[in-house]
């Protein structure tokens, strides 16, 4: 059970602004049914540029629509260049504060205001496109996104990064990533080493490099694989090749290719030897049990 | 406020008549079954009796019943003890929809090196036989299939499981701990090697549990220490957990057909009343084959805890599949691995009812659930008015 505030639990049973307005300045959409929660946000404004009204619908958890709820009262009555300034904080402040893990919620409302603001500036796009490298393919957040809420909300580890924008919360295969990103900012070591990364290796006998092989596939290749209901197995290492079978849904594959270069080679490039390259097995008999 | 308690596959309430046969062993009969003396002695006496009657449900015998602290001490026991008992075999074979006691093990075996096989299931949440029959090998040591799904309630056909893999010589475990007291069980006449079961799933305290170990399969214990359950399980009884689970047991077989048919009747009459009532919703899993007493439905649109937190203010406990209501992104596994799309799965609600469900509840909650799924799509924008 989430211990939300009662101001929290004020705004999720009796929601302000709730709606479309018709004919809107400014319209900002983010989110999506398969994340989980989506917000669509709408403004107008009067003569003045200030915020005349602001309605929104919400698809999620209660500190989802809260949040919606809480960011359409701040931003109304207020002039667009102050509204274009609010963070995820301010709506987290509103409502007495927010469940760590659920912080994503007050980056959503953010995130829905900043669109609607572009949508009224002259972009005419609803949906607000990723903009810069793509860091967590499973929630599709960006690096400038990451960096966002790792200042705003003075971040240290990357399970408070998840916890903020989502960001490796579905395969976990951007953690080492993110972590790059968090030590980068703040400039020193991120508190909490969340992901060992094996030190690649220098010289290494054959049976280091099995090891090292395996110990990859196993702690940087599967999960990332098991996510979309897939998995490997190491077969054999000869020299720099090495041979691998992908299993389950991988296995069926259309982008089985893209796989094996861009995530089985190039996690085995980064943590073994810039040597290595991979071939797949195609045969589906089970080689461990032959 | 009164309570209608519909999550009883996360937890039951204990029995009134279970209380009251344990009550005695806290202040009063405390001795260490252990002990030499009588006074302890006694009690070893009500433990023998617990066993007896755990396993008159079961249909087997006394001495294939190691109690243990929980479900999950149960799984672990059984799939690591099983391994180790068998040290040349390499392969394990479980399902994609298992409980986290047995799909964290396996996941965690597999990043040791071992080869864990995951089957799939079809969008009603049922296994294809052949795919089990086509990865028993020499290399397996155990199978491991739970008996029926905590989130939908689908029951897989254990028997016909364990009579494929017993056929190839390999260990078969099932996690029955929602099965045991819904539906009839009698290991006496199947081809089940070990069975974990939980004691506060079936109207016992929270903290017991069993693992049934046929008699001649091996396995190494998990629990080092005393001589406690012939030694296959140290450490000193959970006296009055134990003693409860035996008259929890003695009473689920009291009435058995009865009382799940009656639960079986109020779940219908609950599922059928919201889906009349409400639209975009459909039920998750196998209906022909399934638990007396769960129902998993899903609201497309809206979001799994909003609508849990909807029915708490008016008493109302379920739970979700959603993510939000886990603390974790991703929406339920088992859902997902029956490839119920994302609009449904967020927004999917488990009823599991007990024998101390009433029709006046179910009135109450088909009463109540429309107005709050119609006032949650008001505020989704994927509805287009």
């Amino acid at each position: 059970m989430w211990e939300y505030t009662d101001k929290v639990r004020e705004h999720f049973f009796n929601p302000r602004n709730v709606g479309e307005i018709p004919d809107p300045d400014g319209v900002g959409e983010v989110g999506s049914l398969a994340c989980g929660d989506a917000l669509k946000l709408t403004f107008k404004l009067d003569d003045k540029g200030n915020i005349k009204d602001a309605k929104f619908k919400t698809f999620g958890c209660a500190s989802a629509i809260a949040s919606s709820s809480a960011l359409t009262e701040i931003i109304k009555g207020m002039p667009l260049e102050e509204a274009a300034k609010i963070t995820n904080k301010d709506i987290a402040d509103y409502l007495g504060g927010l469940p760590e893990q659920k912080m994503h919620c007050s980056v959503m409302g953010r995130e829905a205001l900043e669109a609607a603001i572009e949508n009224y500036r002259g972009g005419s796009k609803k949906k607000r496109e990723l903009e810069g490298k793509v860091v967590c393919t499973c929630f599709g957040v960006t690096e400038k996104e990451i960096e966002r809420v790792i200042h705003e909300n003075n971040l240290d580890t990357v399970e408070q990064v998840t916890n903020y924008c989502k960001a490796g919360g579905g395969c976990g295969g951007c953690k080492g990533e993110i972590e790059k990103i968090i030590e980068r900012i703040k400039g020193e070591r991120a508190k909490q080493k969340t992901v060992s990364a094996p030190v690649k290796g220098q010289s290494l006998t054959n049976i280091q490099k099995i090891q090292l092989i395996q110990q990859t596939i196993n702690e940087q290749i599967r999960p990332a694989l098991r996510a979309d209901g897939g998995n490997i197995d190491l077969i054999d290492v000869d020299g720099n090749k090495v041979i691998v079978a992908l299993r389950g849904m991988c296995a069926q594959c259309a982008l089985a290719n893209i796989t094996m270069k861009d995530l089985v080679e190039a996690k085995l490039r980064e943590f073994v030897s810039d040597e290595i390259y991979v071939e797949e097995v195609k045969d589906t008999v089970d080689w461990q049990g032959r | 406020m009164k309570v209608v308690y519909f999550d009883n596959n996360a937890t039951t309430k204990v029995a009134d008549e279970v209380l009251e046969e344990i009550k005695p062993y806290f202040c009063d009969l405390y001795g260490n079954p252990s002990s030499m003396h009588t006074f302890g002695g006694q009690v070893g006496i009500k433990i023998r009796e617990a066993r007896e009657k755990t396993a008159a449900l079961l249909g087997c015998d006394p001495s294939e019943i190691i109690f243990t602290g929980c479900g999950t001490e149960s799984d672990n026991t059984a799939i690591k003890g099983t391994l180790t008992a068998h040290p040349n075999k390499r392969k394990v074979i479980t399902t994609r929809v298992e409980h986290p006691a047995v799909l964290s093990v396996c996941r965690d075996l597999e990043s040791q090196g071992y080869t864990v096989v995951e089957l799939a299931v079809d969008k009603k949440g049922r296994l294809d036989l052949s795919e089990l029959g086509s990865n028993l090998d020499d290399n397996t040591a155990i199978v491991t299939i739970m008996f029926a799904n905590n989130e939908t309630g689908v029951v897989f056909p254990v028997e016909k499981i364990a009579e494929m893999v017993k056929s190839k010589g390999i260990v078969f475990h099932t996690d029955a701990v929602q099965a045991v007291g819904k539906i009839p069980i009698n290991l006496s006449k199947s081809n089940i090697d070990l069975l974990s079961l939980s004691g506060h799933k079936l109207h016992a305290p929270k903290g017991v549990g069993i693992l049934y170990v046929r008699k001649g399969t091996r396995l190494a214990p998990f629990m080092l220490g005393g001589h406690q359950e012939g030694g296959r399980r140290a450490g000193t009884e959970n006296v009055p957990g134990i003693i409860g689970l035996g008259k929890a047991c003695e009473l689920a077989m009291h009435n058995f057909d009865q009382e799940n048919k009656k639960v079986k009747s109020l779940r219908d009459k609950l599922e059928k009343g919201i889906l009349a009532k409400c639209s975009d919703c459909m039920v998750n899993g196998d209906t022909e084959s399934r638990l007396p007493n769960t129902s998993n439905i899903s609201f497309e649109f809206i979001e799994g805890e909003s609508i849990l937190l909807m029915l708490d203010r008016f008493g109302i406990c379920a739970s979700s599949g959603s993510a939000c209501t886990s603390g974790s992104l991703e929406p339920s596994h088992v859902l997902r691995a029956m490839g119920v799309p994302f609009t449904a799965a967020h927004g999917s609600i488990r009823f599991s009812l007990s024998r101390y469900n009433t029709e006046e509840e179910v009135n109450y909650t088909v009463e109540k659930i429309p107005p709050i799924i119609a006032r949650l799509r008001e505020l989704s924008p994927f509805i287009k008015k």
